[in-house]
């Protein structure tokens, strides 16, 4: 299998459909002859042209409006916000429209979008352009939320979600788009709402997502490594809906839990899932549900305070040993 | 005196010569049976047969009549919260509407929307939208899909006074215009976005509809009590959207006779009895147009009293149909989400989409 990067991956998803798909559209900020911000779209404007591929003006709110607009009407946009930090001017048009007209109008409209962008912190912006606002987004009835770790798995995720007949938010970050995996040339799909194992363990679980996972993975061999302690590393990749199984069946098979996420601790995430192991799995916990989520203050500049801010694998392996 | 005049000035246009007499009492039959809605909506409010909130679109009739007249097949329309005028005008029965006010499981929107939220994209229609120009950039993706798909219609975006002071009502005129959208944005300006009358909330140069200058686009300001003139000016721009793809900006002046909505204690605080008054006694738009159809000689003063009537019986049939429908299920709470989930597709047959006990 040809081994490319996480960006790559995402492209290829989006030329895969642009060509089999005639209502499929991408818009965004810089995403045409831009190539776009961070070269996501790379290439796609020359290939489709610009009724397919188009740049809009700094229009947040417009032009997610614009897209639910257009999805009613049938067509499937693809919604390129720069950051999903910047959601947060259209936000009306993502949950009061995307998240509540199917049900307003008693299922009488779907709403076929996915909005998709960069939600991480870790590059030195500030906290303006560090947000996670997946937990606002899954906290929607209506919204469908994604996270991938990899490109096999942004790939695949990808395509599901364009195909999706609900609008979909798709959670990106620069630290990974220049990762690099193992992904097939042609069109898979990946299924909303399966986690993948990404490790098998026996003493502990780790339930993560999207850079969180590579984090946690690092950490778990260093745990197997200098501590003998065998980890299982469940990835979510998707949080609406989410693959509860999965969590609660490596819950009960090592009966003790480390959330990880760069989302912040309160409401975030982790809390959520925290309540689900609290609710179903209660009897097969030997320790407290513990998680490492980012520090909670709004995101810090200056770089080392910053690496501090987000779980590092230091943070991972000292909590989870509180677990023993 | 001056409106009837206004109302004769347009007759003569193209688009009123070919409006037959049964057009013209159809358009009038459409805002009686709109207005007797609305003023039985108001009383069972006050019985609390009905909750939330009720924005009547009494005294604004002609606009959403005249407009949805204009309509080709290939054409959508969109508004805010005001929306039952509309509903009507397009074809939505009194019984879905009435019962979807009383929270029914019969209503256009199973009693999952209320008055505020009503939708029909059979009909065109995409609503009902309660948050001030919310549904504006979504009349751009209307218009936007039509041009996309090369359907030579147009979209009909309407919203208040008070919306255009919305940050994203300024970015929608500038996509329209930047991109050629066929859409026409329908001000309707009925002097008050709840207490706050025109003068105090918007800093304009004569007319809303100049807003329109600093996006290069055209602008029309129309009085909305005269249907001949709604009827001339809304289809020059329709058309001007249809086959030249070029958007507009329209100011529709009307004035609504309840309070901004029922729940409104203090309409009588920020405007004076006499203005309402003067308005209902000289520029009501059912009355000048019946009397200027009486002047045509289409139709005759017992016509027009079984109009009304008729109105008045299919009101009351609604109101009886929404009386006798069922709440809508416990279970229901949870469909009408996802739609995916709704149809049971494979892509929904893996993980949890609800997060609470969904067995009621
Ligand atoms: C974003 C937002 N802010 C405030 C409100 C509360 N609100 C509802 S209607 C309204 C007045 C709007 O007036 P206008 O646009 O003139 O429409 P009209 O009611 O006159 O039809 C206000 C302030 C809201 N629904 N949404
Ligand atoms: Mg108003």
């Amino acid at each position: 299998m040809p081994l490319i990067d996480y960006k790559t991956a995402l492209n290829q998803a989006f030329a895969e459909e642009l060509t089999r798909d005639e209502t499929v559209f991408l818009m965004g900020e810089e995403v045409a002859e831009y190539d776009g911000a961070y070269k996501v779209t790379k290439g796609l404007w020359e290939r489709f042209g610009s009724r397919r591929i188009i740049d809009t003006p700094i229009s947040e709110a417009a032009f997610l409006g614009l897209g639910v607009g257009a999805a009613m009407m049938g067509l499937r946009p693809i919604i390129e916000l720069m950051f999903w930090s910047f959601a947060y001017v259209g936000f009306d048009q993502i949950i009061n429209n995307a998240g509540c007209i199917r049900y307003m109008s008693g299922g009488l409209i779907n709403v076929p979008m996915v909005i998709r962008g960069p939600a991480n912190g870790g590059t030195s912006v500030g906290a303006t352009h560090s947000h996670t606002p997946e937990n606002f987004l899954a906290n929607t009835p209506g919204l469908k939320v994604v996270a991938p770790a990899t490109p096999y798995d942004a790939k695949g995720l990808m395509i599901s979600s364009i195909r999706d007949n609900d609008t979909v938010c798709f959670m990106e970050n620069t630290l990974l788009y220049g990762h690099r995996g193992e992904v097939p040339e042609g069109s898979y799909t990946i299924p909303l709402g399966v986690a993948d194992l990404k490790r098998e363990g026996t003493d502990v679980s780790f339930i993560a997502y999207g850079r969180a996972l590579l984090t946690a993975l690092e950490a778990a061999q260093t745990l197997q490594a200098e501590h003998g302690i065998s980890v299982e590393v469940v990835d979510l990749r998707s949080l609406r809906p989410l693959d509860e199984e999965a969590i609660l069946n490596s819950v009960s098979k090592t009966h003790r839990v480390l959330l990880i996420d760069e989302n912040k601790p309160f409401c975030g995430i982790s809390a959520q899932i925290a309540a689900i192991i609290a609710e179903k799995a209660f009897d097969q916990l030997d320790a407290p549900v513990l998680r490492v989520t980012a520090l909670d203050a709004p995101a810090i500049y200056s770089a080392p305070l910053e690496k501090l801010q987000l779980p590092n694998t230091q943070r991972i392996i000292a909590k989870a040993l509180t677990l023993f | 005196m001056t409106a009837q005049k206004n109302l004769a000035s347009s007759i003569e246009d193209p688009i009123n010569n070919v409006f037959t007499s049964e057009q013209k009492i159809a358009a009038l039959r459409d805002m009686l049976r709109i207005r007797r809605f609305e003023q039985q909506s108001f009383k069972l409010y006050q019985q609390e047969k009905i909750g939330g909130f009720l924005h009547l679109y009494v005294g604004q009739e002609s606009v959403a009549v005249a407009a949805v007249g204009l309509m080709s097949g290939a054409d959508e329309m969109i508004t805010a919260y005001r929306d039952h005028g509309h509903a009507l005008a397009v074809g939505m029965s009194m019984e879905e509407c009435m019962a979807e006010l009383f929270g029914k499981a019969t209503g256009c929107s199973k009693g999952k929307g209320g008055s505020m939220h009503f939708f029909a994209p059979d009909k065109h229609y995409w609503g009902g939208h309660g948050i001030v120009a919310g549904q504006v950039p979504l009349g751009l993706g209307l218009a936007f899909a039509l041009k996309y798909k090369k359907i030579p219609g147009c979209a009909l975006c309407f919203l208040g006074d008070g919306a255009v002071n919305q940050g994203v009502f300024s970015e929608s005129l500038n996509l329209a215009s930047l991109w050629d959208l066929p859409l026409v944005f329908i001000i309707e300006n009925n002097g008050y976005s709840m207490g706050t009358s025109l003068e105090r909330s918007s800093s304009i140069e004569g007319s809303l509809a100049e807003r329109a200058v600093g996006f290069k686009m055209e602008r029309e300001k129309i009085n909305g009590n005269n249907f001949y003139e709604l009827r001339a000016k809304l289809h020059n721009v329709m058309e001007r959207a249809r086959h030249q793809c070029k958007p507009s900006l329209l100011e529709i002046t009307t004035y609504r006779y309840y309070g901004h909505s029922i729940a409104d204690a203090n309409h009588k605080k920020y405007r004076s009895a006499e203005e309402i008054h003067e308005y209902q006694k000289n520029h009501d738009p059912i009355m000048l147009w019946e009397e200027q159809l009486l002047k045509e000689g289409v139709i005759t003063p017992s016509t027009m009293e079984s109009l009304d009537q008729a109105a008045k019986e299919e009101v009351a049939a609604a109101i009886l149909f929404a009386e006798a429908s069922p709440w809508p299920e416990p279970a229901s709470i949870f469909s009408d989400i996802y739609s995916e989930v709704d149809v049971g597709s494979d892509a929904a047959k893996r993980g949890t989409y609800f997060f609470s006990d969904t067995r009621l």
